[in-house]
């Protein structure tokens, strides 16, 4: 009861928030796109610097406190004791989700702090910080110790930790010694981004694994000396290889050389997915019924495209071509949709089963959902890539050409961009708006939602 | 199965050398423009309050719905900046800025411009992969 009642909490305070989050800020994304197509769109009420902020910051959050639930739920699931503090877990809610709230308010308003990705006041941070810090507190003690822990309570550790130095290092910029000079501003906040990236990569992937658990019933790849070799294969890259986004910057050779060679060892994990794929697609048939494993079929193939291109566009010479293109965008999609998405959604159909069982003909929204979303994402990134080969052409061929009629003969593949956006979001909606209905009219009230779980069919404790 | 206490040491060797690293870029960071230019200092709060970086870029690195201003500058000069930042254009919006305001951005972009070349096409390629700049 006690354990039903501190998951259900996981649940209510930040996976269901997270999906509000992605639904609102897929829309952002499109009326973003919208002005891609038809320049100067409500320029006056609500301009591009406003809704790249709403889009960007919705759907970070949604990766990041979606990835906070999924991992508050699983470690109760994984120790079969309900979480340290519960307390903790609502103050965690109360200085988390409604200043994401406010953040996006202040966007509407016109107020930012202007850093990319992280586009709000700096006086937003704080109860984010605190909250993330009760966030460790609480996960820490929930898990107790990592003495004979299977890999995905290491990646969790690692990612609630880094996440923690990542995100403080991303406010250095309020010191003047690193904010006077326009390099080393960057070459800082980059350091940061790179590694927070690594940071909920960590926490989602770790869901990923534990979850495969639970499909597959064997803890043998959690505890095997290959799972523990990808992790600290991760945690290298995560320390050192954020350098690639800052090639083209004038900052430290050995930065850019360093990162080089600790991305190239992202190969070993390509040419692993290669050596594996038979069985993973044999694997994917068998267990296909299942919406969580089919979203983790999915994120497994966007995990390979997204790595291939991120290799490659860790090689410095293709990165001068890549840099400040579409293709980055492609990559940032890839990777944020494609893997943190599809596999939080993984997650999220294993967690709020006992809310989707109450949906009339679920499959009827959800197969149509998968497919879309999943064949509007290809289209999508294509899309961008070709929009961003042509760019990358512009930039290092013919500088001279003016901007503007260099993004005028990039409208068609826009308009693909657009068109596919919106499917993308409609798929997404088709799967996820029931759930939030289902959520909001039945049970309501939680002493209710509590009697709702115990009723599931599943047990709740796996270990 | 590896026995915990090697895993314990992979992770602090791998935490000993991000701190290093770390350290190390912190300390090493250039200083010859750490005096405090109230001008550049004003410039990059009224950058960052508009959210400049949201559709511009500097060294490649923003949004992508205009165009990268490391080095419009030295290009195409303080007056053509001016004439942008007074009225906008079709796609950005006017702020409304004053002659102050304006002139303080224009200053945060020459700093900006000074530090080096963002151009693509100013990078040679070498066969083992790497750039120079």
């Amino acid at each position: 009861m006690a354990q039903s009642n501190s998951k259900l909490l996981s649940t209510s305070f930040f996976l269901i928030p997270g999906i509000i989050l992605l639904l609102t800020g897929m829309c952002w994304g499109i009326i973003g796109a919208f002005q891609y197509i038809i320049p100067g769109l409500l320029k006056s009420y609500i301009s591009f610097e406003r809704i790249r902020p709403l889009h960007v910051s919705s759907v970070i959050f949604w990766i990041i406190i979606s990835a906070v639930g999924c991992t508050m739920y699983y470690i109760q699931e994984h120790t079969g004791k309900k979480i340290y503090s519960t307390r903790l877990l609502q103050w965690q809610f109360w200085l988390f989700v409604p200043s994401i709230g406010l953040i996006l308010i202040t966007y509407l308003l016109g107020i930012f702090g202007g850093r990319e990705y992280w586009e709000f006041h700096p006086m937003l941070a704080f109860p984010i910080l605190i909250s993330w810090i009760l966030c460790l507190i609480n996960f820490v003690k929930s898990a107790g110790t990592l003495k004979k822990q299977p890999v995905y309570v290491w990646m969790w550790f690692t990612g609630f930790i880094f996440f923690l130095i990542t995100y403080i290092e991303s406010y250095l910029w309020l010191i003047p010694y690193f904010r006077n000079n326009i390099v080393n501003d960057i070459t800082i906040q980059w350091k940061s981004y790179g590694s927070m990236v690594g940071s909920w990569n960590m926490l989602i992937y770790g869901c990923g694994i534990y979850l495969m658990d639970k499909i597959s019933g064997t803890k043998k790849y959690s505890y095997s000396k290959i799972g523990f070799s990808i992790y600290f294969l991760g945690l290298f890259n995560l320390m050192f290889n954020w350098g690639h986004h800052i090639y083209t910057v004038p900052t430290f050779g050995y930065i850019k050389m360093v990162s080089y060679l600790v991305s190239m060892t992202e190969l070993l994990l390509l040419g692993r997915i290669i050596y594996l794929m038979r069985k993973t697609v044999k694997e994917s048939k068998r267990h296909f019924h299942q919406p969580g494993f089919r979203f983790y079929a999915a994120a497994d193939f966007w995990i390979f495209l997204t790595l291939g291109l991120a290799i490659a566009m860790s090689i410095p010479a293709i990165n001068v071509y890549t840099h400040g293109t579409h293709i980055t965008v492609a990559h940032t999609m890839g990777a944020t949709i494609g893997i943190n998405t599809f596999l939080l959604l993984a997650v999220v159909f294993d967690q709020l089963q006992p809310i989707i069982r109450k949906i009339k003909n679920y499959d009827r929204y959800l197969l149509p959902g998968f497919w879309i979303s999943n064949v509007s994402l290809i289209i999508f990134w294509i899309s961008l890539i070709i929009a961003g080969i042509l760019k990358a052409w512009w930039q290092v061929h013919h500088p001279e050409i003016p901007f503007s009629t260099m993004m005028l003969s990039l409208r068609p593949y826009f308009i693909v961009f657009l068109i596919s956006g919106v499917t993308l979001t409609t798929g997404v909606w088709l799967m996820l708006f029931p759930i939030i209905k289902q959520y909001f009219t039945y049970p309501f009230h939680a002493k209710k939602r509590i009697a709702s779980f115990q009723k599931r069919n599943t047990p709740l404790v796996t270990t | 199965m590896l026995r915990d206490t090697y895993k314990v040491m992979i992770v602090v060797l791998l935490l000993i050398g991000y701190a290093g690293y770390s350290i190390n870029i912190y300390t090493d960071l250039p200083q010859e423009n750490l005096k405090h230019n109230v001008q550049v200092e004003k410039g990059k709060q009224l950058w960052q309050s508009y959210n400049c970086i949201a559709c511009h870029q500097v060294y490649g690195l923003g949004g992508f719905l205009g165009p990268d201003l490391t080095n419009t500058f030295s290009l195409k000069g303080p007056a053509y900046i001016k004439a942008f930042l007074q009225t906008g254009t079709n796609v950005m919006p006017d702020f409304n800025l004053n002659d102050e305001e304006i002139e303080a951005i224009i200053t945060y972009m020459k700093d900006i411009d000074r530090t080096g070349i963002a151009a693509p096409s100013s990078f040679k390629l070498r066969l083992n992969g790497t750039i120079e700049q």
